[in-house]
Protein backbone atom coordinates (compact mmCIF):
# COMPACT_ATOMS: atom_id res chain seq x y z
CA UNK A 1 0.00 0.00 0.00
CA UNK A 2 1.67 2.87 -1.24
CA UNK A 3 1.35 6.25 0.95
CA UNK A 4 1.93 9.00 -1.52
CA UNK A 5 1.61 8.73 -5.28
CA UNK A 6 2.98 11.17 -8.22
CA UNK A 7 2.34 10.72 -11.64
CA UNK A 8 3.85 12.90 -14.12
CA UNK A 9 4.20 15.59 -12.21
CA UNK A 10 5.59 19.12 -13.66
CA UNK A 11 6.59 22.17 -11.74
CA UNK A 12 7.58 25.22 -13.59
CA UNK A 13 9.33 28.53 -11.30
CA UNK A 14 8.42 31.21 -13.32
CA UNK A 15 9.18 30.27 -16.85
CA UNK A 16 12.19 27.49 -15.46
CA UNK A 17 10.60 24.20 -15.29
CA UNK A 18 11.36 22.71 -11.92
CA UNK A 19 10.57 19.16 -12.02
CA UNK A 20 10.11 17.35 -15.28
CA UNK A 21 7.54 14.78 -15.11
CA UNK A 22 8.17 13.03 -12.12
CA UNK A 23 6.74 9.70 -11.15
CA UNK A 24 7.52 7.82 -7.99
CA UNK A 25 5.45 6.01 -5.30
CA UNK A 26 6.57 6.21 -1.22
CA UNK A 27 5.17 3.01 0.36
CA UNK A 28 3.31 3.37 3.79
CA UNK A 29 4.97 2.58 6.96
CA UNK A 30 8.78 3.26 5.79
CA UNK A 31 11.29 6.12 5.87
CA UNK A 32 11.77 7.15 1.81
CA UNK A 33 14.87 9.08 1.30
CA UNK A 34 14.71 12.02 -1.28
CA UNK A 35 18.37 12.81 -2.50
CA UNK A 36 19.57 14.80 -4.57
CA UNK A 37 22.41 18.08 -4.98
CA UNK A 38 21.19 21.28 -3.81
CA UNK A 39 19.05 22.94 -6.59
CA UNK A 40 17.82 19.65 -7.67
CA UNK A 41 13.97 20.52 -6.79
CA UNK A 42 13.89 18.20 -3.53
CA UNK A 43 12.09 20.79 -1.99
CA UNK A 44 9.75 21.50 -4.67
CA UNK A 45 8.30 17.84 -4.76
CA UNK A 46 7.77 17.65 -1.07
CA UNK A 47 6.21 21.39 -1.65
CA UNK A 48 4.12 18.94 -3.53
CA UNK A 49 3.41 16.67 -1.44
CA UNK A 50 2.06 19.00 1.37
CA UNK A 51 -0.49 20.98 -1.24
CA UNK A 52 2.08 24.02 -1.07
CA UNK A 53 3.79 24.11 -4.31
CA UNK A 54 1.43 25.36 -7.97
CA UNK A 55 1.50 22.62 -10.05
CA UNK A 56 1.54 22.74 -13.35
CA UNK A 57 0.50 19.35 -14.65
CA UNK A 58 0.02 15.76 -12.88
CA UNK A 59 -0.99 14.23 -9.91
CA UNK A 60 -0.33 13.77 -6.41
CA UNK A 61 -2.56 11.42 -4.78
CA UNK A 62 -1.46 11.63 -0.33
CA UNK A 63 -3.32 8.76 1.59
CA UNK A 64 -6.13 8.65 -1.01
CA UNK A 65 -6.60 12.05 -1.66
CA UNK A 66 -5.71 14.94 -3.43
CA UNK A 67 -2.24 16.85 -1.87
CA UNK A 68 -3.87 19.81 -0.02
CA UNK A 69 -7.32 18.47 0.46
CA UNK A 70 -8.51 19.81 3.52
CA UNK A 71 -9.06 16.15 4.65
CA UNK A 72 -4.91 15.60 4.55
CA UNK A 73 -4.38 18.83 6.80
CA UNK A 74 -4.46 16.67 10.60
CA UNK A 75 -2.81 13.91 8.59
CA UNK A 76 0.02 14.95 7.23
CA UNK A 77 3.12 16.61 8.75
CA UNK A 78 5.58 19.02 7.23
CA UNK A 79 8.65 20.64 8.34
CA UNK A 80 10.35 23.32 6.33
CA UNK A 81 14.12 23.42 5.55
CA UNK A 82 14.34 26.70 7.14
CA UNK A 83 13.36 26.18 10.77
CA UNK A 84 9.76 27.70 10.86
CA UNK A 85 8.99 28.23 14.16
CA UNK A 86 8.00 31.58 16.17
CA UNK A 87 11.32 32.75 17.46
CA UNK A 88 9.70 35.26 20.26
CA UNK A 89 7.94 31.85 21.99
CA UNK A 90 9.46 29.29 24.28
CA UNK A 91 9.98 26.07 22.62
CA UNK A 92 6.70 24.87 24.53
CA UNK A 93 4.84 27.98 23.31
CA UNK A 94 5.77 26.70 20.38
CA UNK A 95 4.90 22.91 20.60
CA UNK A 96 1.66 23.52 22.47
CA UNK A 97 0.08 26.15 19.71
CA UNK A 98 0.97 23.46 17.03
CA UNK A 99 -0.76 20.98 19.86
CA UNK A 100 -3.46 22.92 19.80
CA UNK A 101 -3.92 23.19 16.65
CA UNK A 102 -4.04 19.57 15.34
CA UNK A 103 -6.62 19.24 18.81
CA UNK A 104 -4.02 17.89 20.94
CA UNK A 105 -3.02 19.20 24.43
CA UNK A 106 0.02 19.53 26.07
CA UNK A 107 0.82 16.76 27.33
CA UNK A 108 1.57 15.58 23.63
CA UNK A 109 3.71 18.67 23.19
CA UNK A 110 5.64 17.72 26.06
CA UNK A 111 6.01 14.31 24.59
CA UNK A 112 7.11 15.69 21.28
CA UNK A 113 9.61 17.86 22.37
CA UNK A 114 11.39 15.10 24.99
CA UNK A 115 11.30 13.60 21.34
CA UNK A 116 13.70 15.20 19.97
CA UNK A 117 15.84 16.19 23.06
CA UNK A 118 14.95 19.37 23.98
CA UNK A 119 12.99 18.65 27.18
CA UNK A 120 16.01 20.62 29.14
CA UNK A 121 15.75 23.81 26.58
CA UNK A 122 11.72 23.75 26.69
CA UNK A 123 11.33 26.76 28.62
CA UNK A 124 13.70 29.03 26.52
CA UNK A 125 13.07 31.10 23.52
CA UNK A 126 13.40 29.61 19.93
CA UNK A 127 15.27 32.64 18.97
CA UNK A 128 17.83 32.19 21.94
CA UNK A 129 18.44 28.49 20.64
CA UNK A 130 20.89 27.32 18.28
CA UNK A 131 20.14 26.62 14.95
CA UNK A 132 20.52 22.73 15.29
CA UNK A 133 17.85 23.12 18.32
CA UNK A 134 15.84 25.32 16.12
CA UNK A 135 15.22 22.74 13.77
CA UNK A 136 14.48 20.46 16.54
CA UNK A 137 12.25 22.37 17.79
CA UNK A 138 10.59 22.95 14.26
CA UNK A 139 10.40 18.90 14.45
CA UNK A 140 8.57 18.82 17.33
CA UNK A 141 5.96 20.94 15.93
CA UNK A 142 4.99 18.81 13.57
CA UNK A 143 5.58 15.34 15.54
CA UNK A 144 3.02 16.73 18.24
CA UNK A 145 0.20 16.33 15.60
CA UNK A 146 1.15 12.20 15.45
CA UNK A 147 0.63 12.68 12.02
CA UNK A 148 -0.02 9.43 9.43
CA UNK A 149 2.56 11.05 6.92
CA UNK A 150 5.87 13.01 7.81
CA UNK A 151 7.60 15.64 5.38
CA UNK A 152 11.25 16.00 6.30
CA UNK A 153 13.02 18.54 3.92
CA UNK A 154 16.78 18.37 5.34
CA UNK A 155 15.80 17.66 9.02
CA UNK A 156 19.44 17.02 10.31
CA UNK A 157 21.31 19.84 8.50
CA UNK A 158 23.43 21.10 11.14
CA UNK A 159 23.11 18.68 13.45
CA UNK A 160 25.98 17.12 15.53
CA UNK A 161 26.82 13.09 14.61
CA UNK A 162 25.39 11.86 17.89
CA UNK A 163 21.93 13.71 17.39
CA UNK A 164 21.70 12.71 13.45
CA UNK A 165 22.06 9.18 14.51
CA UNK A 166 19.54 9.53 17.24
CA UNK A 167 16.97 11.90 15.14
CA UNK A 168 17.64 8.77 12.42
CA UNK A 169 16.55 6.28 14.83
CA UNK A 170 13.69 8.09 15.81
CA UNK A 171 12.63 8.64 12.32
CA UNK A 172 12.29 4.55 12.41
CA UNK A 173 10.57 3.85 15.40
CA UNK A 174 8.32 6.05 14.09
CA UNK A 175 7.75 4.15 10.79
CA UNK A 176 8.29 0.50 13.05
CA UNK A 177 5.01 2.38 14.85
CA UNK A 178 2.85 3.22 11.16
CA UNK A 179 4.01 6.50 10.53
CA UNK A 180 5.28 6.86 6.81
CA UNK A 181 7.96 9.08 6.36
CA UNK A 182 9.89 11.25 3.80
CA UNK A 183 13.20 12.80 4.13
CA UNK A 184 15.31 14.54 2.09
CA UNK A 185 18.62 15.25 2.46
CA UNK A 186 21.70 16.10 0.23
CA UNK A 187 23.97 13.92 2.06
CA UNK A 188 24.64 10.48 0.83
CA UNK A 189 25.75 9.14 3.61
CA UNK A 190 21.74 9.13 5.13
CA UNK A 191 20.75 7.36 1.94
CA UNK A 192 21.83 3.96 3.70
CA UNK A 193 19.77 4.60 6.35
CA UNK A 194 16.43 4.55 4.56
CA UNK A 195 14.26 2.16 3.69
CA UNK A 196 13.68 3.37 0.11
CA UNK A 197 15.72 6.00 -2.20
CA UNK A 198 14.79 8.61 -4.11
CA UNK A 199 17.58 10.06 -6.55
CA UNK A 200 16.97 13.36 -7.56
CA UNK A 201 18.66 15.47 -10.03
CA UNK A 202 18.07 18.56 -12.26
CA UNK A 203 14.42 18.19 -11.67
CA UNK A 204 14.78 14.83 -13.13
CA UNK A 205 14.24 11.12 -10.73
CA UNK A 206 17.29 9.26 -11.77
CA UNK A 207 16.08 6.30 -9.58
CA UNK A 208 13.35 4.78 -7.39
CA UNK A 209 14.14 1.76 -5.50
CA UNK A 210 15.87 0.46 -2.31
CA UNK A 211 19.74 0.64 -1.45
CA UNK A 212 20.10 -2.69 -1.68
CA UNK A 213 19.06 -2.78 -5.01
CA UNK A 214 20.64 0.65 -6.06
CA UNK A 215 24.12 -0.70 -4.63
CA UNK A 216 23.30 -4.31 -7.20
CA UNK A 217 22.25 -2.14 -9.80
CA UNK A 218 25.71 -0.05 -9.91
CA UNK A 219 27.82 -2.69 -8.51
CA UNK A 220 29.01 -0.64 -5.71
CA UNK A 221 28.98 -0.51 -2.17
CA UNK A 222 29.23 3.15 -1.89
CA UNK A 223 25.84 5.27 -2.02
CA UNK A 224 27.78 8.23 -3.30
CA UNK A 225 29.19 6.27 -5.82
CA UNK A 226 26.18 4.48 -7.16
CA UNK A 227 24.80 8.44 -7.31
CA UNK A 228 27.80 9.02 -9.21
CA UNK A 229 27.60 6.58 -12.03
CA UNK A 230 23.86 6.64 -12.31
CA UNK A 231 24.44 10.63 -13.45
CA UNK A 232 27.07 9.28 -15.56
CA UNK A 233 24.89 6.45 -16.76
CA UNK A 234 21.91 9.07 -18.15
CA UNK A 235 24.23 11.65 -19.17
CA UNK A 236 25.79 8.88 -21.52
CA UNK A 237 21.98 7.98 -22.29
CA UNK A 238 21.14 11.73 -23.48
CA UNK A 239 24.46 12.57 -25.00
CA UNK B 1 -9.49 26.00 0.93
CA UNK B 2 -11.82 25.74 3.91
CA UNK B 3 -12.69 28.81 5.18
CA UNK B 4 -14.81 27.47 8.04
CA UNK B 5 -14.09 29.28 11.28
CA UNK B 6 -13.64 27.50 14.28
CA UNK B 7 -13.71 29.32 17.62
CA UNK B 8 -11.02 26.52 18.75
CA UNK B 9 -8.68 26.79 15.87
CA UNK B 10 -9.31 31.03 16.05
CA UNK B 11 -8.34 31.73 19.92
CA UNK B 12 -5.65 29.42 19.93
CA UNK B 13 -3.83 31.67 17.43
CA UNK B 14 -5.18 34.53 19.31
CA UNK B 15 -3.50 32.85 22.17
CA UNK B 16 -0.38 32.59 20.83
CA UNK B 17 -0.36 36.26 19.36
CA UNK B 18 -0.50 37.31 22.52
CA UNK B 19 1.89 35.67 24.18
CA UNK B 20 4.48 36.86 21.84
CA UNK B 21 3.72 40.31 22.32
CA UNK B 22 4.04 39.28 26.30
CA UNK B 23 7.83 38.52 25.42
CA UNK B 24 8.36 41.65 23.94
CA UNK B 25 7.90 43.86 26.98
CA UNK B 26 9.18 46.70 25.20
CA UNK B 27 6.21 46.60 22.19
CA UNK B 28 3.92 46.23 25.22
CA UNK B 29 5.19 49.42 27.08
CA UNK B 30 4.82 51.32 24.10
CA UNK B 31 1.67 50.10 22.95
CA UNK B 32 0.44 51.14 26.57
CA UNK B 33 1.73 54.60 26.88
CA UNK B 34 3.07 56.24 24.04
CA UNK B 35 -0.54 57.25 22.43
CA UNK B 36 -1.00 59.05 25.98
CA UNK B 37 2.54 60.71 25.51
CA UNK B 38 1.48 61.87 22.35
CA UNK B 39 -1.60 63.50 23.63
CA UNK B 40 -0.21 64.95 26.49
CA UNK B 41 2.08 66.65 23.56
CA UNK B 42 -1.05 67.86 22.05
CA UNK B 43 -1.92 69.31 25.07
CA UNK B 44 0.82 71.15 25.55
CA UNK B 45 0.53 72.45 22.48
CA UNK B 46 -2.54 74.58 22.87
CA UNK B 47 -2.29 74.61 26.81
CA UNK B 48 -1.62 78.34 26.16
CA UNK B 49 -4.22 79.02 23.32
CA UNK B 50 -6.86 81.07 23.88
CA UNK B 51 -10.09 79.66 22.83
CA UNK B 52 -12.64 82.32 21.01
CA UNK B 53 -15.72 82.93 23.14
CA UNK B 54 -18.73 80.07 21.61
CA UNK B 55 -15.73 77.54 20.17
CA UNK B 56 -15.17 74.38 20.95
CA UNK B 57 -11.91 73.90 22.82
CA UNK B 58 -9.32 72.63 19.93
CA UNK B 59 -7.87 70.22 21.95
CA UNK B 60 -11.34 68.70 23.08
CA UNK B 61 -11.85 68.41 19.70
CA UNK B 62 -8.10 66.97 18.10
CA UNK B 63 -7.60 65.33 21.26
CA UNK B 64 -10.89 63.28 21.17
CA UNK B 65 -10.16 62.42 17.20
CA UNK B 66 -6.59 61.31 17.86
CA UNK B 67 -7.96 58.47 20.13
CA UNK B 68 -9.51 57.07 17.26
CA UNK B 69 -6.87 57.43 15.21
CA UNK B 70 -3.77 56.25 17.20
CA UNK B 71 -5.08 52.61 17.66
CA UNK B 72 -6.33 52.72 14.00
CA UNK B 73 -2.00 53.87 13.11
CA UNK B 74 -0.48 51.77 15.61
CA UNK B 75 -2.09 48.63 15.02
CA UNK B 76 -1.60 48.82 11.21
CA UNK B 77 1.97 49.28 11.49
CA UNK B 78 2.13 46.36 14.14
CA UNK B 79 -0.33 43.85 12.39
CA UNK B 80 1.33 44.68 8.62
CA UNK B 81 5.05 43.60 9.93
CA UNK B 82 3.63 40.62 12.30
CA UNK B 83 1.89 39.32 9.13
CA UNK B 84 5.03 39.51 6.87
CA UNK B 85 6.59 38.24 9.23
CA UNK B 86 5.05 34.97 9.50
CA UNK B 87 4.68 35.31 5.12
CA UNK B 88 8.41 35.34 5.11
CA UNK B 89 9.61 32.97 7.88
CA UNK B 90 8.04 30.18 6.61
CA UNK B 91 5.30 29.67 9.28
CA UNK B 92 2.38 30.96 7.38
CA UNK B 93 3.19 27.53 4.67
CA UNK B 94 3.40 25.52 7.55
CA UNK B 95 0.21 26.55 9.31
CA UNK B 96 -1.67 26.67 5.97
CA UNK B 97 -0.86 22.84 5.78
CA UNK B 98 -2.69 22.34 9.37
CA UNK B 99 -5.96 22.20 9.84
CA UNK B 100 -6.10 26.17 10.66
CA UNK B 101 -8.28 28.04 8.20
CA UNK B 102 -7.19 31.15 6.95
CA UNK B 103 -10.05 33.12 8.21
CA UNK B 104 -9.35 31.47 12.10
CA UNK B 105 -5.67 32.96 11.22
CA UNK B 106 -6.60 36.36 10.24
CA UNK B 107 -9.99 36.44 12.86
CA UNK B 108 -7.08 34.96 15.38
CA UNK B 109 -4.89 38.27 14.62
CA UNK B 110 -8.35 40.51 14.73
CA UNK B 111 -8.99 39.37 18.25
CA UNK B 112 -5.58 39.46 19.49
CA UNK B 113 -4.49 42.96 18.77
CA UNK B 114 -8.64 43.92 19.58
CA UNK B 115 -7.79 42.97 23.08
CA UNK B 116 -4.57 44.79 22.89
CA UNK B 117 -6.35 47.76 21.53
CA UNK B 118 -9.26 48.22 24.13
CA UNK B 119 -5.96 47.45 26.98
CA UNK B 120 -4.53 50.64 25.20
CA UNK B 121 -8.08 52.55 25.14
CA UNK B 122 -8.87 51.93 28.38
CA UNK B 123 -5.22 53.80 29.32
CA UNK B 124 -5.04 56.44 26.47
CA UNK B 125 -9.34 57.28 27.44
CA UNK B 126 -8.41 56.79 31.16
CA UNK B 127 -5.36 59.66 31.17
CA UNK B 128 -7.17 62.10 28.87
CA UNK B 129 -9.74 62.21 30.67
CA UNK B 130 -8.42 63.02 34.05
CA UNK B 131 -4.62 64.32 33.16
CA UNK B 132 -5.82 66.29 30.40
CA UNK B 133 -9.28 67.22 31.36
CA UNK B 134 -10.32 66.54 27.54
CA UNK B 135 -14.17 67.13 27.84
CA UNK B 136 -15.99 64.69 26.17
CA UNK B 137 -20.11 65.05 26.73
CA UNK B 138 -20.92 61.65 25.78
CA UNK B 139 -19.96 58.55 27.49
CA UNK B 140 -16.31 57.07 27.66
CA UNK B 141 -17.35 53.79 26.74
CA UNK B 142 -18.53 54.58 23.48
CA UNK B 143 -14.85 56.41 22.92
CA UNK B 144 -13.17 52.79 23.96
CA UNK B 145 -15.37 50.79 21.57
CA UNK B 146 -14.80 53.16 19.04
CA UNK B 147 -10.71 53.03 19.53
CA UNK B 148 -10.89 48.89 19.52
CA UNK B 149 -13.43 49.44 16.31
CA UNK B 150 -10.59 51.31 14.58
CA UNK B 151 -8.12 49.03 15.98
CA UNK B 152 -10.02 46.42 14.06
CA UNK B 153 -10.25 48.16 11.18
CA UNK B 154 -6.16 48.92 11.42
CA UNK B 155 -5.73 45.04 11.54
CA UNK B 156 -7.61 43.68 8.87
CA UNK B 157 -5.61 46.72 6.67
CA UNK B 158 -2.31 45.72 7.90
CA UNK B 159 -3.09 42.25 7.10
CA UNK B 160 -3.92 42.95 3.58
CA UNK B 161 -1.14 45.36 3.17
CA UNK B 162 1.15 43.00 4.33
CA UNK B 163 0.30 41.02 0.88
CA UNK B 164 1.62 43.80 -1.08
CA UNK B 165 5.41 43.96 0.42
CA UNK B 166 7.83 42.01 0.35
CA UNK B 167 10.17 43.55 3.49
CA UNK B 168 9.83 44.96 6.46
CA UNK B 169 11.35 48.19 4.57
CA UNK B 170 7.95 48.02 2.19
CA UNK B 171 5.61 47.06 5.37
CA UNK B 172 6.49 50.50 6.88
CA UNK B 173 6.46 52.56 3.90
CA UNK B 174 3.13 51.36 3.57
CA UNK B 175 1.72 53.27 6.73
CA UNK B 176 1.78 56.56 5.43
CA UNK B 177 0.03 55.49 2.37
CA UNK B 178 -3.03 54.07 4.12
CA UNK B 179 -3.09 56.59 6.84
CA UNK B 180 -2.37 59.46 6.13
CA UNK B 181 -4.93 60.36 2.87
CA UNK B 182 -7.40 59.08 5.27
CA UNK B 183 -6.17 61.44 8.01
CA UNK B 184 -6.10 64.57 5.75
CA UNK B 185 -9.39 63.81 4.51
CA UNK B 186 -10.91 62.69 7.90
CA UNK B 187 -12.61 65.78 8.93
CA UNK B 188 -10.21 67.01 11.40
CA UNK B 189 -8.04 69.38 9.58
CA UNK B 190 -11.08 70.94 7.49
CA UNK B 191 -14.28 70.25 8.06
CA UNK B 192 -15.58 67.53 5.51
CA UNK B 193 -18.28 69.73 4.30
CA UNK B 194 -15.59 72.24 3.39
CA UNK B 195 -14.03 70.19 0.96
CA UNK B 196 -13.90 70.19 -2.34
CA UNK B 197 -17.02 68.34 -4.10
CA UNK B 198 -14.16 65.15 -5.37
CA UNK B 199 -12.07 65.67 -2.34
CA UNK B 200 -15.85 64.65 -0.16
CA UNK B 201 -16.57 61.82 -2.49
CA UNK B 202 -12.68 60.62 -1.55
CA UNK B 203 -13.41 61.17 2.21
CA UNK B 204 -16.83 59.29 1.94
CA UNK B 205 -15.44 56.08 1.00
CA UNK B 206 -12.20 56.09 3.34
CA UNK B 207 -13.24 54.35 6.41
CA UNK B 208 -11.83 56.63 9.16
CA UNK B 209 -13.82 59.31 8.10
CA UNK B 210 -16.82 57.35 9.50
CA UNK B 211 -14.83 56.38 12.69
CA UNK B 212 -13.85 60.19 13.21
CA UNK B 213 -17.29 61.30 12.74
CA UNK B 214 -18.81 58.78 15.21
CA UNK B 215 -16.24 59.98 17.94
CA UNK B 216 -17.49 63.58 17.07
CA UNK B 217 -21.24 62.55 17.65
CA UNK B 218 -19.60 60.77 21.11
CA UNK B 219 -18.21 64.55 21.74
CA UNK B 220 -21.38 66.56 20.89
CA UNK B 221 -24.04 64.47 22.79
CA UNK B 222 -24.79 62.51 26.01
CA UNK B 223 -26.15 59.65 25.15
CA UNK B 224 -25.88 57.56 22.03
CA UNK B 225 -26.87 58.47 18.80
CA UNK B 226 -28.02 56.73 15.30
CA UNK B 227 -25.84 58.52 13.43
CA UNK B 228 -22.72 57.38 15.31
CA UNK B 229 -23.96 54.06 15.18
CA UNK B 230 -24.55 53.89 11.73
CA UNK B 231 -20.71 55.30 11.76
CA UNK B 232 -19.59 52.84 13.66
CA UNK B 233 -21.42 49.87 11.30
CA UNK B 234 -19.48 51.36 8.19
CA UNK B 235 -16.20 51.08 10.13
CA UNK B 236 -17.09 47.62 11.07
CA UNK B 237 -18.32 46.32 7.66
CA UNK B 238 -14.94 48.51 5.62
CA UNK B 239 -12.83 46.12 8.79
CA UNK B 240 -14.86 42.59 7.34
CA UNK B 241 -14.11 43.83 3.57
CA UNK B 242 -10.55 44.12 4.50
CA UNK B 243 -10.21 41.15 6.32
CA UNK B 244 -12.23 39.08 3.34
CA UNK B 245 -9.60 40.50 0.86
CA UNK B 246 -6.92 39.77 3.21
CA UNK B 247 -7.80 36.54 3.12
CA UNK B 248 -8.24 35.96 -0.50
CA UNK B 249 -4.12 37.19 -0.47
CA UNK B 250 -3.08 34.53 1.75
CA UNK B 251 -2.70 31.41 -0.93
CA UNK B 252 -2.06 27.73 0.21
CA UNK B 253 -0.39 27.35 -3.13
CA UNK B 254 2.58 29.51 -4.18
CA UNK B 255 5.26 29.20 -7.52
Amino acid sequence: MDAVTVTDLVVHRGARPVLHEVGCSVPSGQVTGLLGPSGSGKSTLLRALVGAQRIRSGTVTVLGHPAGSAALRSRVGYVTQAPSVYGDLTVRENARHFAALYGRGAAAADAAIADVGLAEAAGQLVGDLSGGQRGRASLACALVGEPELLVLDEPTVGLDPVLRVELWSRFHALAAAGTTLVVSSHVMDEAGRCDRLLLLRDGRLLSDSTPAELRARTGTDDLEQAFLSLVRATEEATA
Amino acid sequence: MTTAVSPRLTSATAGRVLRQLRHDHRTVAMLLVLPSALLGLLYLLWADVPTAPGQPDTFDRVGLTMLGVFPFVVMFLVTSIAMLRERTSGTLERLLTTPLSRLDLLLGYGLAFGLAAAAQAVVTVTIATTVYDLDVTGSLSLVVLIAVVDAALGVALGLLASAFARSEFQAVQLMPVVVLPQFFLCGLLVPRDQLAGWLQAVSDVLPLSYAVAALQEVGASPEATGTMWVDVGVVAGATLLALGLAAATLRRRTS
